[in-house]
């Protein structure tokens, strides 16, 4: 053996080099398992910090202490007194605003309108003595609108509006759960010293409350509502025009293109397109579905745009269309493999009973071929789906307090909302982002989940 | 029984009646089909068409657009446009490369996190972890993947700046800077990395690792010595592909990494990225034919073939440099 090589002569030296070269080994073992664990943590250290953001301690202040407004806790006020407290407190055209919003529960746009007409035509009868039915809503006086008010509301009602409108809860200092938990004795002497008369609580941002109110300018009054109508209409929009072009163009590639030039072409292009920014998208969409196409975007040519000054493409359909550019690759190139997979022997068979080209595409590949289209499909509504850039290119807003109310409103959407609180200075805002996001990664969630189920439900082998 | 009989009547039917025509028919319904199917096909042309075309006429119209001064009416030139360092659209100074710096820079800087960290993950899935291990880490790395980028952008202001801040301190590092906004968009296509890396890895023969093994060598030799070299092209390819990925992101550097050209290199500094200032400009209405307006589309057309470029390279390198081997 030492003969054969002169360099291991010493049997000491050579396993002492053996050693070493196995101790590298298990070194660089852990190293990568090392790197790996690091995407966890930035994994873990991200729900994280949503986490403590979403849940957070606040100080809430009262603009108007309600111990100065009775001499009893609001709870035991009789509804008259609620009501006497709101006439002395709030002025006749915010009160006109409740009775708009609580009472007939108008939507905000149509306040101005309602506002220059008769009482008749605002309220149902009953709600007001039978003498007033034609006076115009404008031009009441304050005891009868307090006594609209008394008789529309609930006492549970009134007394939120009490709350809202004079007692005006603010919260004026928030802290981050870990803050709060690690730090709760210097939290409680700040409280002490800063703001005496706060009431200190725990509060979970992501709440239904937060689901279904609309945008509002004060953190803690906001709600998600609107963003969520808007990314659903938006995907609606999206899903109808990329589902059936996308499954056309990769039938088209893997049925019926010829290997030519053009064809070569289209596939390579699609593979580029997947590679294009999104930002890209948005500029593209900006010049040519909000700008160029604009009559079409806004509605005008359908007649649904009563103001000539106020067409604007930036809508949901606008926002949709390029959301469907954006994952047409994505669907067309999941669609080719999925269609790709279907086993050619029953293809051949189709053929075989004489069936035509498109009748085998329809009995053979469509079925076939469907959950595996679906699954690349549901995965591409939910990159779009937190997908951002694109909509801030378009001209999505932020502040819009309605519902959309189809393909032509103008809009905001969950990801757009978040981007916009998040690049607010004040924690509150930090938290509601915190809590939208929350509410983005369970959709996101549920969409992957359903394409997992797809695939492992319906995927067949031959 | 019945059976039986409707098999005999197609069975003698076409001996009694006119013989089967079996010649090709027209047929319209198909040919109608056909042609909407390659229309589909063809919507993927129009748009690289549409891209090019908005993107090229708007850039052309900045710079034959005659803008208002302070020293009368003015137009912007190309050159100044590729060459100059000061990005000052309301003094009619539009050089690109403040922008484009800023992008370098975040890019450099998370490609620099996620090229050993997403290579390193791979390499631990395709020739260490058991099957079991590979359950257990692949789903971490597909729902990092999944994850929408302004996510990381609220993770990257609300968590790595302070972190950075509380590590460097808030006198060398603000609360925008292009560190953080980096090191989270180096996380971001961690995935992107380990996933193609590890398709190259796992691309090389069984074969060769154990010829690797029968010479003696210990995994981390066979791994290093043979497997890597071996896929070297799918490595790179894969690197090019999140730089590409890098240049294009837009939602982490909005919110991270500043707003405000700055023309550095450091990236403890605050510095507007192309994407950035594509976004801060087109937030809210933005009014057509304004120079704001016409500069996110010459910004864009740059971002354009900046991407494309790298895209082609690494698709190249992945066909011209690929072992093939059986």
């Amino acid at each position: 053996m030492a003969t054969m090589n002169p360099q291991w002569q010493d049997e000491q030296s050579f396993k002492r080099r053996l050693r070493r070269r196995q101790m590298k080994a298990k070194a660089w073992n852990i190293i990568f398992l090392f790197t790996i664990m690091i995407g966890m943590l930035a994994l873990l250290l991200l729900f994280y910090n949503i986490i403590r953001q979403a849940v957070t301690l606040i100080a809430v202040e009262n603009t108007v202490d309600p111990a100065t407004l009775a001499d009893r806790p609001l709870e035991e006020l009789s509804e008259e007194e609620l009501a006497a407290i709101l006439s002395e407190h709030v002025t006749a055209n915010r009160m006109r605003v409740l009775i708009l919003k609580d009472v007939v529960g108008a939507d905000q746009k149509e306040w101005a309108a309602l506002n220059q007409q008769s009482l008749e035509n605002v309220l149902e009868s009953g709600l007001y003595p039978e003498e007033l039915a034609d006076l115009p809503f404008k031009d009441l006086e304050l005891e009868q609108i307090v006594s609209i008010l008394q008789n529309g509301l609930s006492r549970d009602g009134l007394q939120r509006a009490v709350i809202d409108e004079v007692v005006q809860p603010v919260v004026t200092e928030s802290w981050t759960l870990n803050e709060a938990l690690l730090n709760r004795d210097e939290i409680d002497k700040i409280i002490d010293e800063k703001h005496p008369n706060a009431e200190v609580s725990w509060k979970v941002w992501v709440n239904l409350d937060f689901l279904t109110t609309p945008m509002h300018s004060r953190p803690e009054l906001s709600g998600l509502r609107t963003a969520v109508f808007g990314s659903l209409w938006m995907m609606l929009v999206t899903v109808a025009f990329a589902f059936p072009i996308g499954i056309g163009a990769a039938i088209y590639l893997e049925e019926y293109a010829a290997d030519n030039w053009l064809n070569r072409i289209i596939q390579l292009n699609i593979s580029n397109l997947a590679g294009v920014p999104s930002i890209i998208y948005g500029i593209l969409g900006l010049a040519v579905f909000v700008r160029f196409l604009d009559e079409i975007t806004s509605g005008k040519i359908f007649g649904l745009v009563e103001n000539e000054a106020t067409v604007s493409g930036r809508t949901i359909l606008s926002a949709g269309l390029t959301m469907a550019l954006l994952i047409l690759p994505i669907i067309i190139i999941s669609a080719q493999e999925a269609i790709k997979a279907v086993s050619p022997s029953l293809k051949e068979a189709a053929y075989g009973m004489g069936a035509t080209k498109l009748q085998m595409i329809r009995t053979v590949i469509l079925p076939n071929a469907l959950p595996g289209i679906l699954t690349g499909t549901i995965l591409a509504i939910s990159r779009a789906f937190g997908e951002t850039a694109p909509l801030v290119v378009v001209g999505s807003i932020t502040r819009i307090t309605v519902d959309p109310e189809g393909p032509f409103s103008r809009f905001t959407a969950i990801p757009i909302q978040i981007y916009s609180w998040t690049s607010q200075p004040q924690d509150e805002f930090r938290s509601i982002a915190a809590a939208a996001i929350i509410v983005l990664l369970i959709i996101l969630l549920s969409f992957n989940a359903t394409a997992i189920i797809l695939r492992n439900r319906f995927s067949r082998r031959w | 029984m019945e059976q039986q009989q409707t098999i005999n009547i197609l069975y003698t039917a076409p001996s009694e009646s006119e013989p089967l025509d079996l010649r090709r028919k027209a047929r319209p319904g198909e040919i109608v089909v056909r042609i909407f199917l390659f229309l589909c096909g063809f919507v993927s042309i129009f748009t690289t068409l549409g891209i090019v075309f908005v993107l090229g006429e708007e850039s052309i119209l900045l710079f034959t657009t005659e803008y208002s001064s302070i020293d009368g009416l003015k137009r912007l030139n190309v050159i100044d446009f590729l060459t100059g360092t000061r990005w000052q659209p309301n003094i009619l100074e539009i050089g690109i490369w403040p922008l484009l710096t800023a992008t370098l820079v975040t890019s450099f800087v998370a490609v620099f996190i996620a090229l050993p960290l997403g290579l390193g993950a791979a390499i631990y899935l395709s020739e260490y972890a058991t099957p079991r291990a590979r359950n257990i880490l692949k789903p971490v790395l597909e729902v990092l993947a999944g994850i929408p980028t302004v996510v990381y952008g609220y993770f990257a202001l609300t968590f790595v700046t302070p972190l950075l801040q509380g590590l460097l301190g808030k006198n060398t590092i603000g609360v925008y800077n292009m560190l953080s906004a980096g090191i989270v968009m180096g996380i971001m296509i961690i995935p992107l990395v380990a996933s193609l890396s590890e398709d190259a890895l796992s691309a090389v023969p069984r074969t060769l690792r154990e010829a690797a093994y029968g010479l003696g060598s210990t995994r981390f030799e066979m791994t290093t010595r043979v497997v890597i070299p071996a896929a070297t092209s799918g490595i790179v390819a894969a690197l090019i592909l999140a730089i590409s990925r890098a240049v294009g992101e837009t939602m982490i550097v909005a919110i991270a990494s500043g707003n405000g050209p700055n023309f550095t290199i450091n990236p403890t500094k605050a510095a507007e990225t192309m994407t950035g200032y594509i976004a801060r400009i087109s937030t809210g209405d933005l009014s057509y034919n304004t120079l704001d307006y016409n500069s996110i589309f010459a910004i864009g057309l740059t971002l354009f073939f900046i991407t494309l470029i790298l895209n082609m390279i690494s698709r190249y390198i992945v066909n011209r440099f690929r072992e093939a081997y059986e």
